[in-house]
């Protein structure tokens, strides 16, 4: 009797789901029917049929290849200098000074409580000083700090908005390794500090090096509040002022970036998987859980 | 790999220093390892809080100080005040706030909801394949937000959007350019984030629960509402926290979207910034700021007790 009773509960539970189906058809929907529109929309001239000029157009646009230059520029130097801030101090504190590590996980999370626009509201007061310094040498720093052509302050503002994803992708990374036992290892053999961090260290935590500055370059790229605020024209400040006069372009410039964005994601994937899958999965673990409760 | 075989190595030939982190190391090592260590550890660690210092340190100190001062426009001298405070929470000010609050609450519930129902329809459809294609697609979609995104959604529903033509919904009264099409757009990047977050929740409950539940006799919909919920409740409401702080603090979408028709505060900001109101707004527009900072600040101290919580089952 029992039997019978559990039976089609069982069959239940084994049924094809298809409601699991519908729900995906139904995002996928959502999510794709988007991208194709604005396809379309950048090559469907009404009267003319389709066309690619807007593409054309983006191509011989000065002011596009300048904007992107500018944004991948940006994005390298941050990328630089979130690493070279980041990895040394999070090697350090998880080998010789574990007393600092909750003190360096909360100043790298806090920028998640400042909404970027808090922040530069801070930074452009601080940029305001400026008029009170023009006697004193911090005026040259200031006027390097707004250079028109390379904006130095954005690098600044834009690697504090990456330290949370280069502190996660690390802090998983360092969780996976056995750095102790490595470095000690690499120490005893008669290496030196510098050859260790670069021969033995940074190769084991290459795939956290490699998703955090993926992350945080995907970020710089697409980044809009600050640079517009502040009065510069990387790519995506670009995109919004040729959208004054040329919504085609501007739509174009906006499937470049998802492209954009595609492309540095599958490099991730591509460049931190394969060799260390093992590892990599527990880190992802990690990762993803830390960011649930961030 | 190949660095690993020199630590195998270590590991036999020194497994005193290398397990027992109490004892004391052999003198020699000890130099080695400790005493030169001394002089590198700090030079290290140094740039860092030297950077945060200056980069973060000071704009946040400088927000809250100037946010509590007013500069008197005849004699330009500086007093303490909560003048800008009071004037950032009343009128035109405290209507963005309460929107900004207003569609974050709205498209952070949503997010949750809609992220978590299909991180489940992917697990249920068991489909490996499947699932690693729309892990990757979520991580591509919750990077596609602010300006780009908001031109997506332009060509694609907007007044002239393709759509919109195609499916005549002007006659339908719709529009982008309002709190809903807001909501709209920002799920577009919230809900794969959320379905990239909830993920390792969703798999941690594990299929042996169901099976024990199944065997007790308990129907589908008991099983999640007296199992499964409860465990996840605490990964959803982490979750909802974070989608809360994404949307809170997203600015390029509303503004390139919606300009200033839909009252948000990272708008009023922006254009307080942006210098195109009175002399003196700076000051305003800092109060604004702190204003958000301190109800960041509240959502996300809402999710620390349940960080313990979640981590007891699912960790």
């Amino acid at each position: 009797m029992a039997g019978l009773t559990a039976t089609p509960r069982v069959r239940r539970v084994r049924k094809r789901p298809y409601g699991s189906f519908l729900v995906l058809l139904l995002a996928a929907l959502y999510f794709l029917v988007p991208v194709a529109a604005s396809l379309w929309f950048t090559v469907d001239d009404p009267g003319k049929g389709v066309t690619f000029g807007a593409y054309a157009r983006g191509l011989r646009d000065e002011g596009m290849a300048t904007s992107l230059g500018l944004s991948i520029r940006l994005g390298l130097a941050t990328v630089a200098l979130g690493l070279l801030l980041m990895v040394p101090t999070m090697v350090v504190v998880a080998l010789r000074l574990p007393r600092l590590r909750r003190v360096v996980e909360v100043l790298c999370m806090v920028p998640l409580i400042m909404p970027p626009v808090a922040l530069v509201a801070g930074v452009s007061t601080v940029l305001s000083w400026e008029q009170d310094l023009a006697d004193t040498p911090l005026w040259a720093t200031f006027q390097a700090l707004h250079n028109k052509s390379f904006p130095l302050v954005l690098v600044l503002v834009y690697t504090v908005m990456s330290l949370p994803f280069l502190y996660r992708s690390l802090d998983g990374g360092l969780r996976g390794t056995d750095l102790k036992t490595l470095v000690e290892a690499s120490r005893s053999l008669g290496a030196s500090r510098l050859g260790t961090l670069c021969r033995v260290v940074v190769p084991n935590l290459r795939p956290a090096i490699v998703s955090g500055a993926v992350l945080s370059l995907a970020m710089v790229l697409g980044e809009y509040t600050v640079a517009s605020v502040l009065g510069f024209e990387p790519f995506s400040v670009w995109m919004v002022h040729v959208g004054d006069y040329e919504a085609q372009l501007s739509v174009a410039a906006a499937m470049l970036s998802l492209l954009i964005t595609w492309g540095l994601l599958l490099l991730l994937t591509n460049l931190a998987g394969g060799r260390t899958r093992n590892r990599n999965r527990n880190r992802n673990r990690t990762g993803d859980r830390r960011k649930t409760t961030v | 790999m190949a660095v690993t075989t020199p630590a195998s190595a270590a590991d036999s030939a020194a497994p005193a220093t290398g397990q027992q982190p109490g004892a004391t190391p052999p003198a020699s090592a000890r130099r080695r390892a400790g005493g030169g260590a001394r002089h590198w550890r700090w030079p290290a660690v140094v740039p860092f809080f030297a950077f945060m210092a200056v980069c973060f340190g000071l704009p946040a100190c400088t927000l809250a100080y100037n946010a509590f001062t007013v500069v008197d426009p005849a004699t330009g001298a500086d007093h303490y005040s909560l003048e800008n405070v009071r004037h950032s929470l009343s009128g035109a000010y405290a209507t963005g706030l309460a929107g900004s609050v207003k569609l974050s609450l709205l498209s952070a519930v949503l997010a949750t909801v809609l992220g978590t129902v299909i991180g489940q329809a992917l697990l249920s459809s068991r489909n490996g394949a499947l699932r690693k294609a729309a892990v990757s697609a979520s991580g591509v979609f919750a990077n596609f937000s602010g300006a780009p995104l908001a031109f997506a959604f332009i060509a694609t529903l907007g007044t002239t959007g393709t759509v919109t033509r195609l499916l005549h919904l002007k006659s339908t009264g719709f529009s982008l350019y309002t709190f809903t099409g807001l909501v709209l757009a920002y799920l577009y990047f919230m809900v794969p984030l959320m379905v990239v977050t909830v993920l390792p929740a969703l798999d941690g409950v594990r299929t042996q629960w169901r099976e024990a539940a199944a065997s007790c006799g308990a129907t589908k919909a008991q099983f999640w509402r007296h199992v499964g919920l409860p465990v996840l409740m605490p990964s959803l409401l982490g979750g909802a926290v974070l989608m809360f702080g994404t949307a809170f603090a997203s600015h390029a979408t509303a503004a390139v979207m919606t300009g200033s028709s839909v009252p948000l505060i990272t708008i009023q900001i922006a254009n307080a910034l942006s210098g195109n109101v009175l002399v003196g707004q700076e000051n305003l527009a800092l109060a604004m700021s702190l204003n958000m900072v301190v109800i960041a600040l509240l959502v996300m101290a809402v999710q620390i007790p349940l960080q313990r919580r979640s981590n007891r089952w699912l960790g």
